[in-house]
């Protein structure tokens, strides 16, 4: 959608949101998520001090309920319904959450298919440390550098400018990030077992996990690219959760700030944060790379009705519909390499799936002729995209009795050698008894 | 007898005396009031189950009969015939059409047809309940015919009581064992019996009628192998104790032509008739006839001995070249198949054990143990031998017949506990030629005396006459011979209604135990859950358990199982046998691989029933490491001895089958002052099944891992006794 951009004043943003959300409302198409989003600080200051992002998510039609982190009547649900369809966690040192959240409770929030974007610092607590971890990022540490510390604000090295960006429209948006983003905070080790983490932002080969304050004694344990500065996890249910080693990051000052990077000329006017900010938080909030596939259907050639079984050897034909959610509305999605399966403990059949660019997907092929129980199969997992995975269960059954040919022409030597005996004994029989 | 009952009638009031019939029709009546009572009785005395429990289908086998015959009733046979269904061995599917013996259901829903058009509304299940009592029924019947063709009518009086009682029979045939064998026994009598009446009377028709029966065998069991080897056998005894004639030339040829073809409408059987091994006997012997009958053509043209002579020996050289290329061409390019594992383990008892676990592993294909034959048999087990003596006095073609049957039967059965079966009517027959023999003796020695002092009667009275003259205690001796005779076929009765009532009548699928006090105690765990999976899983829910409960589970959960009790697929069963014997974490990915949602396991540890998947466990890990040699025997034990205490190897306290057994066992005691985790000894248990579980253990002992944890599973339901246990299977971590 037509975003309002940033230098424009609060009231602006919401007088925007509300003649977007009236007329939203008129064209009434249903996204994916909810517009609820709970946000949890642990100090109110943080409302004015980060007000430009939260002044975009709500230009963009959320509607923000902010809370401090120990509200004693904090509850992410009620009578079973969750109440919020997202959380912002921007309360690094808040040691336990008041009301009946706590670690588990937030666990289960994005397992109920909830989205998430934590912001940690360094003086984040063990209870957010726990939750970044159970979210697949772990060992949370303090992280220094050295390299690319940048000019403008402070001195010590520990403000970077990151350029690292993960190579992804969908996550990032289709228009490029020319600014360094700048990063105060800890950084984190991804598990590199766990393939739904993505480090959006990266840290510089030069850098390295460590207090700034204290000397060295030993070997910083993290220390290069490994070191991931926000990274996202895309849950199998498709349950989005960004985390943020700096919740400066999202601050008006660091999205207002200008940025020049260490031993580079180049100085930008604005930090690429605004743009970072905005388009992950689209993402994270599946305004943007999420997928929905509908009409999976599938027919004999030449009808129209899906059968309960299949014979071997039928021709079928095979279609669903794929689209994508644009922000505003379910466009046509476009691709190439959508593959179906005909599957029964493997592949039988593995198709690309050819489109009519208005979103419909469709194939055909010939059943394969070994009978059993088959399932059409999709799985398509893309970078950036919600994950679509969808089977439907179809048994293939042998020919009946009567689908075999009835006359085979090879065999008509056979007919005609048995018929003509039996012809031929009864004339003989009949010779034989009555001939004398 | 008759004469007793002309004794009775004399001593009726006049009026009725007019009523009095001449001597034969008092035969007549006695004997068909007789025959109707043993119809009665072989029908009643399979009914304990029906009273104990309930009207319902038993055991594993019977559930699959009992689906396959309500579809059936309820698509028509076209759609039967081409069933291909996709809720069991789940993802491969079963064409059941064409693996299956349909004569049962075929049977069932005609006679469930019949009662509907006689307006009697019952339910297909009474019907299947009650098809094998009333084929056992029947079954009496041909024994008499088959004991007066081969005897006498007193002897096929007495074959008939025997076999309608006897306990070998029973265990098969009880009210709710909806399996083949109910017909099946029935059919192969009857198959025997007309055979053997078409080779006494060389009569086409009765040759014809046999080749039915033996088809109607064939549509019901498998068991028709045995016909198939046995009838060319007793042709070609007959044709090496020079007993040939031309009787058996067109009692052999027209059923063994006419029910090969007839064999093969059966889709299950097919072209085994021409293409396996285990039927090429019939088509050799089949050959040979021809040639045996061409040769005494050739020699009743040629009469010339000499000649004949070089002519024979001409033609018998050619046909066995003829004969072993065929068969050794047929072998080696594999036209013919080569003879299946239990046909080999039939002639080898040991051959399953170490070949085919997944045969030797079932308790019924176990040898047969002694007590078995005593318990099933009683004292026709000394009947059979007096019997057989009597055969070899009184040989004909159809006394070798019977004798060849009883001894290839009684061989069949000492190898597997299942064909006690088979033999039975056998024993029955034989025995009661022995009893029937040796009472008509008697009785004869007892009225003789009388007869001889009034006046004689002819030359053989005469002639015992002359023998009782020399032996003064005869008529003594005779008559407490005579009562002793009664006395053992009064126990016989006695034991017969005892082992049906208390061992045989047992569905199985509910178990009684003696409670403390003695009072019956009833486990009704199965159904619980089987009904569980009915009414709380997806329908089309995937359920993974050891092959023993797919029958059921598909009849009465209504759920797609990964194998069942057909074993077709030995992978199949090997790969579920894998994951029970496997880590969790291994498990899990074959049952992913599976779209497995839920685990079914039988735990007897609470209840201290004994055929539960412990004691099962082993086979799960010689099947599967039969495929998957990843699976080692050895891991699983300690020096050899199976144990599951803390003693137990570490890979069986912490493998899938364990874990889901002993979920939560830690916290329960099983008995007052037993510490938890103490699996009771076998508390009263039937005794079939100690009888017949061979690899069964008593474990008496503290289970060894008592703090169990599942990552991958979750416990979905537990039955009120623990028997069954369901576990779900989890989806894949949502977050990693």
């Amino acid at each position: 959608m037509a975003a309002p951009r940033h230098h424009l004043l609060l009231l602006l943003f919401l007088a925007a949101a509300l003649a977007l959300a009236a007329a939203e409302g008129a064209a009434a198409e249903e996204g994916p998520r909810g517009r609820r989003l709970l946000v949890l600080l642990d100090d109110l200051a943080v409302r004015s001090s980060h007000s430009a992002f939260f002044g975009s998510l709500q230009a963009r039609g959320f509607d923000l309920d902010f809370r401090l982190a120990d509200d004693p009547k904090l509850s992410l649900h009620r009578y079973g319904q969750y109440l919020y369809d997202g959380l912002v966690l921007f309360a690094p040192s808040t040691p336990r959450f008041g009301g009946s959240v706590d670690q588990s409770a937030v666990l289960e929030f994005i397992d109920a298919g909830h989205d998430m974007i934590l912001a940690a610092d360094s003086s984040a607590s063990d209870l957010i440390r726990g939750i970044a971890t159970e979210c697949g990022d772990p060992e949370a540490m303090v992280v220094d550098h050295i390299n690319y510390a940048v000019t403008d604000v402070d001195g010590d090295h520990t403000l970077i400018a990151g350029d690292d960006l993960i190579q992804s429209d969908v996550i990032l948006g289709s228009k490029k990030i020319e600014a360094p983003v700048l990063f105060r905070g800890i950084g984190h080790a991804v598990n590199p077992s766990n393939s739904l983490v993505l480090k959006v932002l990266s840290a510089s080969p030069s850098a390295y996990s460590a207090n700034p304050k204290t000397k060295l004694s030993s070997p910083p344990s993290l220390t290069g690219s490994a070191i991931s500065l926000v990274s996202v996890m895309q849950a199998r249910n498709n349950a989005r959760v960004l985390v943020s080693g700096s919740l400066d990051l999202f601050s008006n000052r660091f999205l207002k700030s200008g940025v020049q990077k260490a031993g580079s000329k180049t100085r930008y006017e604005r930090a690429g944060n605004e743009q970072f900010v905005t388009e992950t938080s689209k993402w994270v909030f599946h305004e943007r790379g999420h997928l929905k596939a509908v009409n999976v259907k599938h027919h004999k050639v030449g009808e129209t009705n899906e059968p309960g079984m299949y014979r071997i050897n039928d021709d079928l034909e095979y279609s669903v519909e794929i689209y994508e959610w644009s922000g505003t509305s379910w466009k046509p999605y476009v691709a190439d390499d959508v593959q179906l399966q005909f599957f029964m403990m493997s592949p039988y059949v593995l198709k690309t799936l050819s489109n009519d660019n208005k979103g419909l997907y469709s194939t055909s092929f010939k059943v394969p002729d070994v009978y059993g129980v088959f399932q059409f199969k999709v799985e398509y997992q893309r970078l950036g995209y919600t994950g679509l995975s969808f089977t439907k269960q179809i048994p293939v059954r042998p020919y009946r009795h009567n689908e075999y040919e009835r006359f085979i022409t090879s065999a008509y030597p056979y007919y005609t050698a048995s018929f003509s005996t039996m012809g031929a004994f009864f004339i003989f029989s009949f010779v034989y008894l009555y001939h004398k | 007898m008759a004469s007793m009952a002309t004794t009775a009638l004399d001593s009726l009031p006049a009026p009725l005396r007019s009523l009095r019939l001449k001597t034969k029709q008092q035969e007549l009546l006695l004997r068909v009031s007789a025959l109707a009572l043993i119809y009665v009785l072989a029908f009643a005395v399979r009914l304990f189950s029906v009273l104990r429990y309930e009207s319902m289908i038993h055991e594993f086998d019977p559930y699959f009969n009992y689906r396959t015959t309500l579809f059936l009733s309820e698509h028509g046979f076209g759609d039967f015939w081409n069933w291909f269904d996709s809720e069991s061995w789940y993802p491969l599917g079963r064409v059941v059409g064409g693996t299956l013996f349909p004569g049962l259901m075929v049977t069932a829903a005609l006679l469930h047809r019949l009662l509907r058009a006689l307006s009697l509304a019952v339910h297909i299940r009474e019907v299947c309940v009650l098809t094998a009592p009333f084929f056992a029924a029947n079954t009496t019947l041909v024994a008499y015919a088959f004991g007066r063709e081969i005897w006498d009518s007193g002897a096929g009086l007495v074959a008939a009581a025997l076999i309608a009682i006897v306990p070998g029979y029973i265990s098969r045939s009880v009210a709710g064992s909806y399996d083949n064998e109910g017909v099946a026994i029935f059919a192969l009598l009857l198959t025997f019996y007309l055979f053997v009446r078409a080779v006494n009377t060389g009569s086409l028709a009765w040759a014809l009628a046999s080749a039915f029966g033996y088809f109607y065998m064939v549509s019901a069991w498998g068991g028709y192998v045995f016909i198939i080897n046995l009838v060319p056998l007793y042709v070609l005894v007959l044709l090496v104790t020079g007993r040939y004639s031309q009787r058996l030339y067109v009692a052999y040829n027209c059923m063994y032509v006419l029910g090969m073809l007839l064999a093969m409408q059966i889709r299950f059987v097919g072209f085994q008739h021409v293409q396996s091994g285990e039927h090429m006997a019939a088509m050799g012997v089949f050959f040979l006839l021809q040639v045996f009958f061409f040769l005494d053509w050739v020699k009743y043209l040629l009469n010339d001995a000499r000649l004949f002579k070089s002519f024979l020996r001409i033609t018998l050289t050619c046909v066995i070249t003829v004969g072993t290329l065929a068969l050794g061409i047929g072998t080696a390019s594999g036209y013919i198949s080569p003879w299946t594992g239990r046909f080999y383990s039939l002639l080898d008892p040991t051959y399953a054990k170490d070949h085919i676990p997944i045969i030797a592993s079932v308790s019924e294909h176990q040898p047969t143990a002694w007590s078995s034959f005593m318990f099933d048999f009683h004292i026709l087990l000394f009947l059979f031998p007096a019997g057989l003596y009597f055969c070899f006095k009184r040989l004909s073609d159809a006394m070798i017949f019977v004798v060849m049957y009883g001894l290839t039967s009684m061989y069949f059965a000492g190898v597997m506990v299942r064909l006690i079966l088979v033999a039975a009517p056998a024993v029955c027959l034989i025995s009661a030629i022995a009893a029937s023999a040796t009472i008509k003796n008697l009785t004869t020695l007892i009225r003789s005396p009388q007869t001889t002092s009034g006046k004689t009667t002819g030359s053989k009275a005469a002639a015992r006459g002359a023998i009782d003259q020399s032996l003064p205690f005869q008529h003594n001796a005779a008559i407490a011979l005579l009562l002793g005779a009664f006395y053992l076929l009064s126990r016989y009765a006695i034991h017969c209604t005892w082992v049906t009532s208390e061992a045989y009548s047992s569905p199985s699928i509910v178990l009684a135990a003696r409670g403390h006090n003695g009072g019956r105690v009833i486990f009704d765990d199965y159904r619980e859950a089987y009904y569980w999976l009915r009414q709380n899983t997806p329908p089309d829910a995937k359920i993974m358990s050891w092959w023993d409960y797919g029958y059921q589970i598909t009849a009465m959960g209504n759920r797609t199982v990964i194998v069942d009790n057909n074993t077709w697929n030995n992978t199949h069963i090997a790969t579920v046998g894998r994951a029970m014997s496997s880590y969790e974490d291994e498990a899990y990915e074959i049952m992913q691989s599976l779209d497995v949602n839920y685990v079914l396991v039988v735990f007897g540890g609470v209840t201290g029933y004994s055929s539960d998947d412990i004691n099962k466990f082993l086979w799960m890990v010689r099947i599967g490491g039969g495929v998957f040699p990843v699976i080692k025997e050895p891991d699983y034990l300690v020096n050899g001895e199976y144990r599951i205490d803390k003693g137990a190897a570490p890979k069986m306290l912490n493998c899938l089958m364990y874990k889901l057994c002993y979920y939560r066992f830690g916290e329960l005691t099983t008995e007052y002052g037993k510490p938890p985790g103490y699996v009771t000894s076998l508390t009263l248990l039937l005794a079939i099944l100690m009888l017949l579980d061979k690899y069964d253990r008593v474990r008496g002992v503290e289970i060894g891992n008592k703090d169990i944890k599942l990552e991958y599973l979750e416990e979905a339901f537990t039955t009120s006794n623990w028997i069954v246990r369901i576990y779900k299977v989890k989806p894949p971590k949502n977050r990693s």
